[in-house]
């Protein structure tokens, strides 16, 4: 609760200042969606509303939040993409997310899978903040053991810090 | 697993062929008192003894005999021992060793009475020589004679019974008694390296709990890949593993029992656990655990009981490395704004910044004889660095791009590490002196990282 109030805070005290740099000029590309060997098939026209498929398509990028480098505050790109998130998940109660945190390569294992973990709960607090109850959501951290960016460089890095959340039934 | 240290010199001497012993009989154990300020000298000035040349010509066997050690016998098992202690001595830069491929072949009997002469010709200012018999139980002896040259006795000998099996940890045990002998310095050579084996691109990079002798030999696989493993520790007597595993979803410490095959998790929770490490006896561990977002350092008993916090911060805590006496812990903390290394006490009082140099201190590990401490230096790249305990005497051994992860040698003499290379992650162990003199990769199979080196088996 605390934490969560620190965050708003700094999301606020942020504000003005850091969205010049995100989301980063190019987007990760998105994950390999095998819809499973058989079973699943979505009909072309749509997806089903309430899946992790129909939440991406909805959120259109912004299921994912960036973070400058050791940071996990939420700006106010993040805040705006949170409160969508928010606001679909509001839509369909019967949905849980989990929210990854992930690092970019420059930090040390260790550290960044506490890192990520506070990133994550930074997202789920601020979509807790917005009404989504907490039992809906869960937390995982990566750490720097999953890059969707896989460059040695700025813009690798910038994507690769993030948390991502994503719909499980 | 066992090796012992028989009383066999005792019966090396009745095997021995009796004119070996009438020719010359076998030194008494060297008299150090008198030649050890020429032969043993403390690493921090090594560059008396760095270039000694020791001589390892192959192992001699008392009668050629079948062992599962070697399909050729135990002649050509003789030749095996050798190489071993050769490549330890070799790998680690300290000496000018000449392996058994390029030297003559003592006879058995030459074992305790060395044909001294040959030796100086060949300019050998040390040789090693030793014997290997297979026992009515298939146990193999294997005994280790190391002789200076040029005064022509003997510095000092050791002895092991082990299973075929082991036949590697008598030779390794042999490379020690040299390595210790002449430089003054804690044995290292038999121990072993948990580490994490990587396969696969970037993106999908399977990650496997692996483990393997401290010259890379024996080496297993213990993990499938199915599920991420990570930054694994030895148990102090070898009998477990501590590790972080996503098996259940998401990252929790696990205990491995390595006699077993089973594991067990270490703390139920639904919090996620990190960096788990053991005391220097074995009997506690620490770990690490993050609740909504903040991760405390715990202690707690290692056959389970309920963790205590050491640390109490909204900031990162994490890690954590027991001085050598216990009483001490180094770890590190995020608390001033950056990654920073501290000390505290075992109970978790008395936490003090120590790290106040120029960059960030990551993944700190104290070094067994209490000395130094090992970490990450990030400054922009990460390079493994040493301190004192207090902070003082900073000194990079590498210059990576990315140097993580330090683990010491059992002597507190060497540091291995892992590097990941700009781009494509690939990562691989690699080690260093304190000196930082010396540095190289070790073999693996496949890609590593996280290295994590136990003690000197018993």
């Amino acid at each position: 609760m605390n934490r969560a109030a620190i965050v708003l805070a700094a999301a606020s005290a942020l504000a003005l200042t850091a969205c010049s740099k995100k989301p980063p000029a190019q987007l990760p590309p998105a994950p390999e969606q095998n819809a499973g060997p058989g079973e699943g098939q979505l009909p072309p026209s749509g997806v089903t509303p309430g899946t992790e498929e129909h939440f991406k398509q909805v959120m259109n990028g912004r299921d994912v939040i960036y973070f400058d480098t050791d940071k996990y505050n939420i700006d106010s790109d993040d805040a705006a993409a949170l409160r969508q998130q928010a606001q679909y998940l509001l839509q369909y109660p019967n949905i849980h997310a989990t929210i990854e945190g992930h690092c970019d390569e420059r930090g040390t294992r260790e550290y960044n899978l506490a890192l990520g973990e506070r990133r994550a709960n930074a997202a789920k607090d601020y979509l807790v903040s917005l009404g989504v109850p907490v039992e809906r959501l869960n937390t995982i951290s990566y750490g720097k053991e999953r890059p969707v960016a896989l460059g040695s460089n700025e813009q690798a890095w910038a994507q690769n810090r993030r948390a991502v959340t994503i719909i499980v039934q | 697993m066992k090796v012992r240290f028989a009383a066999m010199f005792a019966s090396f001497l009745l095997a021995a062929p009796a004119v070996a012993q009438q020719q010359s009989p076998p030194p008494a154990p060297a008299d150090t008192s008198a030649q050890d300020e020429g032969l043993s000298v403390t690493v921090t000035d090594e560059s008396a003894w760095q270039n000694l040349q020791v001589a390892i010509p192959a192992f001699a066997t008392d009668r050629e005999q079948p062992t599962p050690a070697n399909a050729n016998g135990t002649t050509a098992l003789g030749l095996e021992l050798a190489r071993v202690v050769y490549n330890d001595l070799k790998n680690n830069a300290l000496f000018k060793p000449t392996g058994p491929d390029s030297l003559p072949r003592p006879a058995f009997a030459e074992i305790t009475a060395p044909a001294f002469n040959i030796w100086r010709g060949r300019s050998a200012e040390d040789l090693v020589q030793g014997y290997v018999q297979a026992g009515a139980d298939g146990r193999l002896t294997v005994g280790c004679y190391l002789y200076d040259v040029a005064l022509g006795t003997e510095l000092k000998r050791g002895g092991w019974v082990v299973d075929p099996a082991d036949w590697r940890r008598a030779a390794h045990k042999c490379a020690d008694l040299v390595y210790s002998r002449l430089s003054g310095e804690s044995p290292f050579f038999d121990s072993k390296i948990a580490y994490i084996a990587e396969t696969g691109p970037k993106g999908h990079r399977i990650k496997r709990l692996a483990l393997m002798d401290s010259d890379g030999a024996n080496h297993r696989f213990i993990t499938s890949g199915q599920a991420t493993a990570l930054t694994p520790r030895y148990s102090p007597d070898y009998s477990k593993i501590m590790y972080l595993s996503y098996v259940a979803g998401s990252p929790s410490i696990y205990v491995y029992d390595i006699g077993t095959g089973s594991q067990r998790l270490l703390f139920r929770t639904t919090n996620e656990t990190y960096a788990p490490r053991w005391s220097h006896d074995g009997r506690m561990v620490l770990f690490s655990m993050a609740t909504g977002g903040n991760t405390e350092i715990y202690k707690m008993p290692a056959a389970g009981g309920r963790p205590i916090r050491l640390t109490d911060n909204p900031a990162i805590d994490i890690g954590g490395s027991f001085s050598p006496d216990g009483s001490q812990i180094v770890f590190e903390s995020d608390r001033s704004g950056t990654q920073q290394c501290y000390v505290m006490n075992a109970d978790g009082t008395n936490q003090h910044r120590i790290s106040f140099f120029g960059g960030r201190c990551a993944s700190p590990e104290w070094s067994p004889r209490g000395d130094l401490i090992a970490f990450t230096h990030i400054v922009g790249d990460f390079h493994i660095a040493t301190m004192t305990p207090s902070g003082g005497n900073v000194r990079d051994l590498t210059r990576g791009w990315q140097d993580e992860g330090p683990t010491w040698s059992p002597n507190g003499r060497i540091v291995q590490f892992f590097r990941s290379q700009q781009g494509s992650g690939n990562s691989s162990i690699w080690q260093v002196d304190v000196t930082g003199r010396n540095e190289r990769r070790l073999p693996t199979p496949v890609g590593a990282s996280d290295p994590a080196w136990g003690p000197v088996l018993p």
